[in-house]
């Protein structure tokens, strides 16, 4: 193959990193203005590193003017829950859909197709109804509950199981093994790596989710990083940076890590079928 | 003759597969009608109905609601607000996410890297950055001013200015969907086959822009309308930005389809007047659904 010409390939590289530098910079902002006293903060001049460290304050603002410990363990407690309850009830829908024969199969499909068409903010009001009634407004379970189904992960995995041979499916029978065993034991092993990919998509979103909980609590000690955030950022009216900043990077630490940890489940996840 | 007796009662153990498959199913069924039809369906009979949240009683006011909307100026703001929103943030995300994925595609070096970088702001907490934008947009010390006025350009109060509020929002948009139109180019580019790319330099046309309009736009196509529904999809939800950065504010000009819904569903109480904005929300999402798959359609027997 001929040597590629010196000259585009400068440019390309030169537009692609100008680029990436745009599409960084919130972040390196975000993490030098955690850094700084207010003094600095407003100099006219914008620099990367401050003259006088005020990491330590900021960050000690953060964690003591709002609960943020608070807001990350119930983000964590919520997107585990929700994708406990999506995996545990979207896996064995999707064996069902792939590789069972039944009536209504096809009528149940066509269903989920139609579930996927609905944006998530439609069956707020509701929902919203519902939970009160049942008196459950301002709770963990009014973030959780309307988040336990996810058809965009029955469908991945409906997807993902129909590659898998039925010889091993005909095999495990013949041992004797029921359907249930067979869901749990044979299928969710096979379905490890489009699972990781549907694990890192439904943390992305339920850890990011600001609508649905802005909606339904109330309470500061129930909130999620993104609503905690935002009540903080109602306190401070703008005035505060160095800590707002600081508790913005603390939030979006653990999806950033996350991300480049397993960059290659996120990308295959997002790829496999388009998403929400 | 044990044989066709066997036979007509279909395969052994079918009857445990149907209810195996009806038991495995059933919590997803459930939870489904639940939380997201039967909850859709509710939100389109609440809307022909004029319920307040609390209310006793359910009265109907059959189409009530809807010629309400019809006369209240606030909405009609609102949908044009969330269609100029569309209208500028689609293009270009996906603009420059193909343009991004078609340099990152033939970078030999640093293919992984850039990757990672263009697409860190889909995964990150849109809410906290939001309040970064807020920062960087700030008048008198935010980074994007002190670009503009090195550039020359006058100093502005982006998230101030009614001309500018939208703009600026959906400049955000563009930021944080960027990557993710990228990524899904990725893959749409990886399909195409290298020898078409040979082929074409065996003619003797080896140019970029040749290779880009003989080979990959026109094989491009179905990838590009499935960005552009989903971009549009997810560009018609915008409210994170708009409920921390402006409120709907300066004048209404960041007055977006799904704030005005929550601030009567939810602030103001009027339960089923929001149904009804809900219910012109999910029709602009489904329009758009139908948009894709007629073009998708369209190119499959004539393309």
């Amino acid at each position: 193959m001929a040597r590629r010409a010196l000259l585009p390939e400068i440019i390309r590289h030169a537009v692609l990193i100008m680029g990436a530098a745009a599409m960084v910079s919130p972040f390196v902002v975000m993490v030098a203005i955690s850094l700084k006293p207010p003094g600095e903060i407003f100099a006219p001049q914008f620099s990367l590193l401050p003259q006088q460290w005020h990491a330590f304050e900021n960050y000690r603002d953060a964690f003591t003017r709002v609960p943020l410990a608070r807001f990350l363990l119930n983000g964590f407690l919520v997107t585990f829950c929700i994708f406990a309850a999506q995996a545990a009830t979207a896996l064995p829908m999707a064996y069902a859909l792939a590789k069972l024969r039944w009536a209504g199969r096809g009528a149940a499909f066509a269903l989920v197709l139609l579930a996927l068409l609905v944006p998530p903010q439609v069956p707020a009001i509701p929902l919203y109804i519902a939970l009160w009634q049942l008196d459950l407004l301002d709770s963990y379970a009014a973030i959780i509950l309307p988040s336990t189904i996810s058809v965009f992960g029955i469908f991945l995995m409906r997807q993902f199981f129909r590659t898998v041979p039925d010889d091993l499916i005909a095999a495990a029978r013949m041992d004797g093994m029921s359907e249930f065993a067979i869901t749990w034991r044979i299928m969710l092993p096979t379905a490890y790596p489009a699972l990781a990919a549907f694990a890192c998509l439904s943390f992305i979103w339920n850890w990011n989710e600001f609508f649905w909980p802005y909606i339904a609590i109330q309470s500061e000690h129930l909130a999620t990083p993104p609503l905690g955030i935002a009540f903080f950022s109602n306190v401070e009216a703008g005035t505060n940076w160095g800590p707002l900043m600081a508790a913005a990077t603390v939030v979006t630490a653990p999806l950033a890590l996350a991300f480049l940890l397993a960059q290659r489940a996120f990308v295959r996840g997002v790829t496999m079928t388009g998403l929400k | 003759m044990a044989e066709p007796l066997r036979r007509s009662g279909a395969r052994p153990g079918a009857r445990a597969e149907q209810w195996a498959a009806w038991l495995l199913g059933l919590p997803a069924f459930l939870l489904m009608w639940a939380m997201l039809l039967g909850p859709a369906l509710a939100v389109i009979l609440l809307s022909f109905t004029d319920w307040s949240f609390g209310e006793a009683e359910l009265r109907w006011h059959g189409l009530g609601n809807y010629l309400e909307l019809w006369g209240d100026r606030v909405f009609w703001v609102s949908l044009r607000n969330t269609l100029i929103y569309v209208g500028v943030s689609v293009p270009a995300t996906v603009a420059l996410g193909l343009l991004a994925a078609i340099l990152i595609e033939g970078a030999g070096r640093g293919r992984g890297l850039y990757r990672a970088l263009y697409f860190l702001p889909v995964a990150s907490t849109l809410l906290g950055m939001a309040l970064v934008w807020e920062f960087m947009l700030h008048p008198r010390v935010g980074f994007v001013n002190q670009v503009v006025a090195a550039l020359g350009f006058a100093r502005r109060d982006w998230l101030n200015d009614p001309d500018l509020a939208l703009l600026a929002l959906a400049a955000i948009g563009v930021w944080q969907n960027l990557g993710l139109a990228m990524v899904l180019f990725m893959a749409g580019l990886q399909a195409i086959p290298a020898d078409l790319y040979e082929a074409l330099a065996l003619d003797g046309a080896d140019g970029a822009w040749e290779r880009f309009r003989r080979i990959t736009w026109p094989l491009l196509g179905p990838a590009l309308v499935f960005v552009m529904a989903i971009m549009a999809i997810r560009s018609f939800q915008v409210f994170d930005t708009v409920a921390v950065l402006t409120e709907g504010g300066p004048q209404k000009s960041t007055e977006v389809l799904l704030y005005t819904m929550v601030q009567n569903g939810f602030t103001f109480l009027r339960s089923a007047y929001g149904a009804a904005i809900t219910a012109v929300f999910l029709a602009f999402t489904l329009a758009l659904t139908l948009a894709q798959t007629w073009l998708l359609e369209r190119r499959a027997h004539y393309g």
